[in-house]
């Protein structure tokens, strides 16, 4: 009988993260105190002192440097890399190596390559981490070619598609909301993957759509919660992929009820909820019955003051008035 | 090194192959002018016993990273001419399948994993090249290339610190033509060669003549014995030489015709070594010559394989992006 337990988000990272190791010796974890420590958000605890550390490496500030690493290992297929970067908002001093090298390789070499990686690493704001550790910079990864982009909401979904990914042979960018680490639920002890590219209806509703990702996800399940009280019917879908994207999903569940609003913590403009908002627009045209709207932070930096901070942050009670107004 | 020590087949293979990447070059530069070959091109003519030296100490399964002046690297690797040459031209039988271009070329199966169109940004592939070998007890090493320019980039920082302290069987080769573009090396860094920064890595850096092939195979003989042996990795300097321009076309203002001409006149690294073969009775002229015959042959043949081959198929534009197929949409298009 499969067992299923309440545990955290990051336990049922690191269940994954164990299983696949155990599973596979080519799969090697490597970033900034991912050994000892276990990663400044335990996430990696315990994978040092039962894989030792060469296959869970420790690794100097030096971002461009060990992700190429992790490229040129998964180049040969002599490795597995799972390299943690320890916040999202690291990328301008590596970039490079996912994007042009990573999501590249393939296309560029006639298929021949197979880049088998992942980048793990953190988003989200609420912590007062201010401007350069709060970000939700998953757009800039689905902007460009060759990378898939994973953003988990749930326990569950975060162990299955972190498995999936690993076992993937494409680079692929798993990212976790830093608010999410704690939240529990309910996991199976057994491994189980969760297929990339397959939006899970959070929530079925009839009147209104809210796509959301991440965090975004349960503020928008608190909204629908509370508005179903008053008779409210709405359904939120969380692709759980962004590239892939179920757009089958997506695009039927706003046939269904004629109206959509996105919610994500990423910047505004050039953003996943513009990219819905065009999806909508352009394929379910003649099903909208209202505007499209959009919840987003502003186009600021981060803030520091929580009083700040919790005005930038998509709040329940934005996307309780952005439904309001659609329907 | 002394001739006597090295067999006649590894010394004949080293002018053969030099005189494969000269006339390869020389006429990719033609085809260039000609309009056959579309974007730009960057020539390793000059620079060949780098490639070559580094390379005769090389077997198939060991790997390397190249840089936009890629070319030299490939040929000397075993890199398949034909797929290069019809990728050169966007040929559908390219080795990118047309992909790619000059910049991209890579032949995984002889462990050359890619020339690169950003300078530097190859460098840590060999370190991660290097962590697969040792982490799966492999007796192969990885050598990286990359140009003076390249060595003040991140990457290369990272990527020897990388392979410093985790020891990896990585071999760091600075290919020093003394320019960057346009920039000159003394006007690009402080110290007198690239290699002293060795130092700074913990690791041995060391700096040879990159026109006497020779001097450059037993320096990096060592410097692979020693990786192989599991003692880390070296920094090479190279002093080389590109005898023509950045790329094609390029109007050469920051230096003059006189320096360019000393170079091809004294330090031509193909004429150096066949005055050696010579000298010591290696080898005739007759069977040099006969060497300069087989590889305008070979390069002829693949040019036609090249100009015969067909262009991709305008459905090829979506392919080869990710390998996994997955549910939903993988590669959008409006
Ligand atoms: C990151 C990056 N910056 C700049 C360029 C443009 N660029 C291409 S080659 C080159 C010079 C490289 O010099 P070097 O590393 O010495 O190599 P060489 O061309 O001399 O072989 C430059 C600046 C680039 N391709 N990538
Ligand atoms: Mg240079």
């Amino acid at each position: 009988m499969a067992v299923v337990r309440e545990i955290t988000f990051a336990q049922a990272l690191n269940e994954a993260l164990d299983y696949e190791m155990s599973k596979d010796p080519k799969v090697v974890v490597m970033g900034e105190d991912v050994g000892l420590y276990g990663g400044i958000y335990g996430v990696t605890a315990g994978l040092y002192e039962k894989y030792g550390p060469e296959r869970v490496r420790d690794t100097p500030i030096a971002e461009s440097g060990f992700i190429g690493t992790a490229v040129g290992a998964a180049a040969t297929g002599l490795l597995r890399p799972v390299v943690e970067l320890m916040f999202i908002d690291f990328l301008g001093v590596a970039f490079d190596q996912l994007y042009n090298q990573a999501g590249k390789m393939r296309y560029m070499f006639g298929g021949k390559a197979k880049i088998s990686m992942v980048l793990r690493t953190t988003c989200g704001a609420g912590f007062s981490a201010a401007a350069q550790h709060s970000q939700s910079l998953h757009a800039l990864f689905s902007h460009v070619p060759g990378l898939k982009v994973v953003m988990p909401s749930t326990p569950y979904d975060a162990k299955g598609l972190l498995i999936s990914s690993i076992e993937d042979d494409d680079p692929v960018i798993f990212i976790e909301h830093k608010g999410l680490y704690a939240i529990k639920g309910e996991v199976p002890e057994e491994p189980y993957s969760i297929p990339l590219g397959e939006a899970d209806v959070k929530r079925e509703g009839k009147e209104v759509t809210i796509v959301a990702t991440a965090a975004m996800v349960h503020k928008s399940l608190e909204v629908a919660e509370k508005l179903e009280k008053e008779g409210i019917s709405v359904e939120v879908v969380d692709p759980r992929s962004i590239v892939p994207l179920d757009v089958d999903t997506i695009l039927n569940s706003i046939k269904k009820t004629g109206k959509l609003v996105v919610v994500d913590e990423g910047y505004p403009r050039a953003s996943f909820a513009s990219d819905i908002a065009a999806l909508a627009v352009s394929k379910a045209f003649d099903s909208l019955k209202a505007p499209v709207k959009i919840v987003t932070p502003p186009a600021t930096p981060v803030p520091f003051s929580p009083a700040l901070e919790s005005e930038w942050i998509p709040s329940a009670e934005k996307i309780e008035k952005a439904v309001r107004e659609v329907l | 090194m002394p001739v006597e020590e090295i067999p006649k087949e590894t010394l004949l293979w080293m002018y053969e192959t030099m005189v494969r990447i000269r006339v390869h070059e020389e006429r990719v530069a033609e085809l260039f002018a000609q309009g056959k070959i579309p974007g730009f091109v960057h020539l390793y003519v000059g620079e060949e016993a780098v490639a070559v030296g580094v390379m005769a100490n090389l077997r198939k399964e060991d790997y390397i990273t190249s840089t936009h002046r890629g070319h030299g690297h490939y040929i000397a690797k075993g890199g398949d001419i034909k797929a290069s040459m019809a990728e050169l031209f966007g040929k559908k039988t390219g080795s990118g399948k047309g992909k790619g271009g000059s910049m991209h070329i890579a032949d995984l199966d002889v462990g050359e994993l890619g020339a690169n169109g950003i300078v530097g940004g190859g460098i840590p592939h060999a370190v991660g090249a290097g962590l697969g070998i040792k982490l799966n007890g492999l007796d192969r090493v990885a050598v990286a290339f990359f140009g003076d320019g390249a060595s003040n980039q991140q990457n290369f920082h990272e990527g020897i610190n990388l392979a410093a302290i985790w020891k990896l069987p990585v071999v760091f080769v600075c290919e020093n033509n003394q320019y960057q573009i346009s920039l000159s090396y003394e006007k690009q860094q402080a110290i007198k060669s690239v290699a002293e920064r060795g130092k700074a890595y913990g690791i041995p850096g060391v700096s040879v003549d990159g026109q006497d092939v020779l001097a450059v195979y037993e320096v990096a003989k060592e410097a692979i014995e020693r990786a192989r042996r599991g003692e880390g990795p070296t920094l090479i300097e190279a002093k080389t030489y590109r005898f023509r321009g950045h790329f094609e076309g390029d109007p050469q203002v920051y230096r003059s015709k006189e320096e360019v001409e000393w170079w091809k006149k004294n330090k031509d690294p193909i004429k150096l070594f066949e005055k050696k073969l010579l000298d010591k009775g290696i080898a005739t002229k007759e069977e040099l010559d006969a060497i300069w015959e087989k590889a305008r042959k070979e390069i002829e043949e693949a040019v036609n394989f090249a100009e015969e081959s067909p262009w991709p198929s305008k459905e090829e534009v979506v392919e080869d992006v990710f390998s996994t197929p997955t549910k939903g949409v993988l590669v959008w298009q409006w």
